[in-house]
């Protein structure tokens, strides 16, 4: 059936919590209503990106991008577009700061600076609908493998495209699959680490949700790398959506004969299964992801053995990450040459990042390696909302570290992140503005790491422990001379002496800050005063007699009725009422509330 | 579902494609039914129901039809424009099914401009 547009829906999490598939509901009923339902098809798709905005619509093949759509915005829209052809102005995106809105999704600079490898078919197929991927060059590439290659072509092509692991260690991809198939211990597993557990990221999510085939075409190829015969694809129970798509693509490509036996009449067997993990942060980790496919407890263990060697059940086994595998296919079908045109010396291809912050298009994002942090934030990210600074850029989540803004032409590659102490990570790129407490913000990436310690490592245990109790202090008032000397101290002890990357890199996000924003951490603990006025211990709020308008406004918001004053006057806050909710800052229309 | 061979891929690919090849958003030309109140009065649904099924027929993949509002001329309804990348877009007029089937075959597939049902060649200025 031919359709003179197709309406494409996002139907990822966020856009579904926004309430899209109730849109998507309204959009078919009125379609029928106004009988264009042979004209024109409605198509659910995974995340577009410009999560911020949802629910989104694409209509194609005019390219018209629809945000912040409402059930009730629907028949209006359906009257008017597809009816009578006038897409409509006011559900269009509107770039900051502007008035004119951007009517197609190719002109929109969040969408036009992009590179797609990993997302490349998102909210251009339909994930349940194994054909629409064929459609798009799907298992193509795995064909390619099976009958044109040998399984070391496939490694030394992997190896030559310079793939690094995108789950944040950034090791070679293809050198891993090299130790894997070197083991001669039968059988082999290969292993899909879909546990995201980073907060406010959600690359792995958003792949799995959009284009779920993409991660089987490439871990069946890496299983024939491999002699892989068995593969797990772990995901947290968190992801319901993710699993629903993944179990049916999976159901799917066996019934069409690409998982299974004999695939592609090749003599090559593989199966998958997807294993839904009980969320808990340390399974990213592969070690104690293994332990946790196995029934134990997710604790790491030493390594050596590798994965590689003694994995799964003692026997050989690769893990990679969810980004990693969507590579493959295209790696193959490419060719490692055009890959490794992409990116710098070092870092090849494209990264996904989950934007997130102060930053006004938040969402997710898929750039070529070797952008500029200031281009994300500020041409892809549409800059910080509200006309304020940029203060910093923390990458990795609670692995990765504070970017100061000052740094903020640094090239985006594992490497130059590193040696800004912090790392490229899974793809968490958290924006913060002035009105952030860098202490807090260590605080609460402490917070998370702490809760998230398995236990095991007496130094991240108990560690990470001190450390946040300091930065809680701090925080409070109660910081003391030496706190910061003591902080520089732990730091490289819970690195050092921790077993797995969780308590390896959880010390980051102080030290980061530590060694970009001391002058912070001394305000605090010297001064007794936090310069983002942040910090409720020692900020005051109050009203500046020669601003204050008497408009009365902070009085009527202010939920304690600390606001007093005689009318017609500058008014005055009861320090001893007041809570520092900062309200009357927010609802101040003449900049008189000053925090101190 | 017998299992897949190498070579229906492409068969798979080139049936899926009929349908989403418009996602592409690019074609070698682009047919816009005027869809205003007066295009749809006049019989413009009957002229989009004409097209879409001649492409299916025809088996056409590189041709993209949109809706667009009313083109100013009201009493000349239904109407159609044929857009060629780097030619004048042409219109035409007092659409019926038998015409869009002649246009179809003359000039979407032929390259032929139908001049007897077309109004003019080209575009009013813009700004």
């Amino acid at each position: 059936m031919v359709h003179r547009a197709h309406a494409m829906i996002c139907t990822c999490t966020n856009c579904v919590s926004n309430g899209s598939l109730r849109v998507k509901g309204a959009l078919e009923e009125e379609i029928k209503k106004q009988h264009l339902q042979d004209d024109v098809k409605v198509v659910p798709t995974g995340a577009s990106g410009l999560c911020v905005k949802g629910p989104i619509l694409v209509v194609q093949p005019e390219g018209i991008f629809y945000q912040l759509l409402t059930v009730e915005d629907v028949p209006h829209l359906v009257e008017e577009h597809f009816l009578k052809g006038r897409p409509v102005k006011s559900l269009m995106y509107v770039p900051p700061g502007e008035e004119a809105p951007i009517p197609n999704i190719r002109d929109i600079p969040f969408f036009k600076n992009q590179r797609l490898i990993a997302l490349r078919n998102r909210g251009l197929i339909d994930p349940d609908e194994i054909e629409e991927y064929i459609a798009r060059d799907g298992y193509k590439a795995l064909a390619k493998a099976l009958t044109s290659m040998t399984p070391e072509e496939v490694i030394e092509e992997v190896k030559a495209s310079g793939l690094r692991g995108r789950g944040g260690g950034g090791f070679p991809t293809g050198r891993k699959w090299e130790l894997c198939r070197a083991s001669s211990e039968t059988p082999k597993y290969i292993i899909c680490n879909a546990d995201e557990g980073d907060p406010g990221a959600f690359m792995d999510r958003s792949v799995l949700e959009a284009d779920p085939h993409s991660v089987i075409e490439g871990m069946t190829i890496g299983a024939y790398a491999m002699g892989g015969t068995q593969g797990y694809i772990y995901v947290r129970v968190e992801y319901p959506l993710a699993i629903k798509r993944m179990i049916r693509a999976v159901e799917q490509a066996r019934e069409y004969g690409l998982l299974g036996e004999d695939i592609f009449g090749s003599g090559f067997d593989f199966d998958l299964d997807v294993f839904q993990g009980a969320g808990a942060f340390v399974c990213g980790e592969e070690t104690s992801l293994i332990a946790s496919i196995e029934g134990r407890p997710p604790e790491p263990r030493m390594r050596p053995p590798y994965p590689a060697q003694s994995g799964l059940w003692g026997k050989p086994t690769n893990i990679n990450n969810v980004e990693t595998w969507a590579n493959v296919p295209v790696i193959i079908n490419w060719g490692a040459k055009w890959f490794a045109e992409i990116g710098t010396d070092t870092s090849k291809g494209t990264k996904v990042f989950s934007l997130a912050g102060n930053v006004n298009n938040a969402g997710l994002v898929e750039v070529p390696m070797g952008i500029t942090l200031r281009e994300i934030v500020y041409d892809i990210g549409g800059g910080i909302p509200h006309g304020k600074t940029l203060k910093a850029v923390q990458t990795g989540g609670p692995s990765g570290g504070f970017i100061p803004g000052d740094l903020l032409d640094l090239s985006v590659d594992y490497d130059r992140l590193q040696e800004a102490g912090a790392i490229m990570g899974s793809g968490g790129m958290i924006v913060v503005d002035e009105n952030t407490c860098m202490v807090d913000m260590a605080k609460y990436f402490l917070e998370f790491t702490t809760s998230e310690s398995c236990g095991r490592c007496n130094a991240c245990r108990e560690g990470l422990q001190a450390m946040y109790q300091i930065l809680t202090d701090i925080c409070a008032g109660k910081g003391k001379e030496g706190d910061i000397e003591l902080l520089e101290e732990l730091a490289p002890a819970v690195k050092d002496a921790s077993l797995c990357a969780l308590g390896r890199t959880a010390p980051n996000p102080v030290l980061t800050t530590l060694r970009y924003f001391k002058d912070e951490y001394e305000a605090h603990i010297k001064e007794q005063r936090c310069p983002a006025g942040v910090c409720k211990a020692l900020i005051e709020y109050s009203i500046d007699p020669e601003k204050c308008k008497a408009c009365m406004l902070c009085v009527k918001n202010c939920p304690e009725g600390a606001i007093f004053g005689e009318e017609k006057q500058p008014q005055t806050i009861n320090q001893e009422k007041c809570i520092k909710c900062g309200l009357c800052r927010d609802v101040c229309k003449f900049e008189a509330v000053k925090v101190q | 579902m017998p299992k897949l061979k190498p070579e229906d891929l492409d068969k798979i690919a080139e049936k899926v494609k009929r349908t989403t090849l418009l996602r592409e958003g690019e074609g070698r030309m682009r047919l816009m039914v005027h869809m205003g109140t007066c295009g749809i009065a006049a019989g413009a649904r009957t002229v989009m129901k004409t097209l879409l099924g001649e492409i299916e027929a025809n088996d056409v993949k590189d041709v993209l039809v949109t809706a667009s509002s009313c083109a100013g001329l009201c009493s000349r309804e239904p109407m159609m424009t044929v857009e060629v990348p780097d030619q004048p877009p042409v219109k035409y007029v007092d659409l019926t099914s038998d015409k869009v089937k002649e246009i179809f075959s003359k000039h979407i597939m032929g390259g032929e401009v139908v001049s007897e049902f077309a109004l003019a060649q080209g575009s009013e200025r813009m700004l």
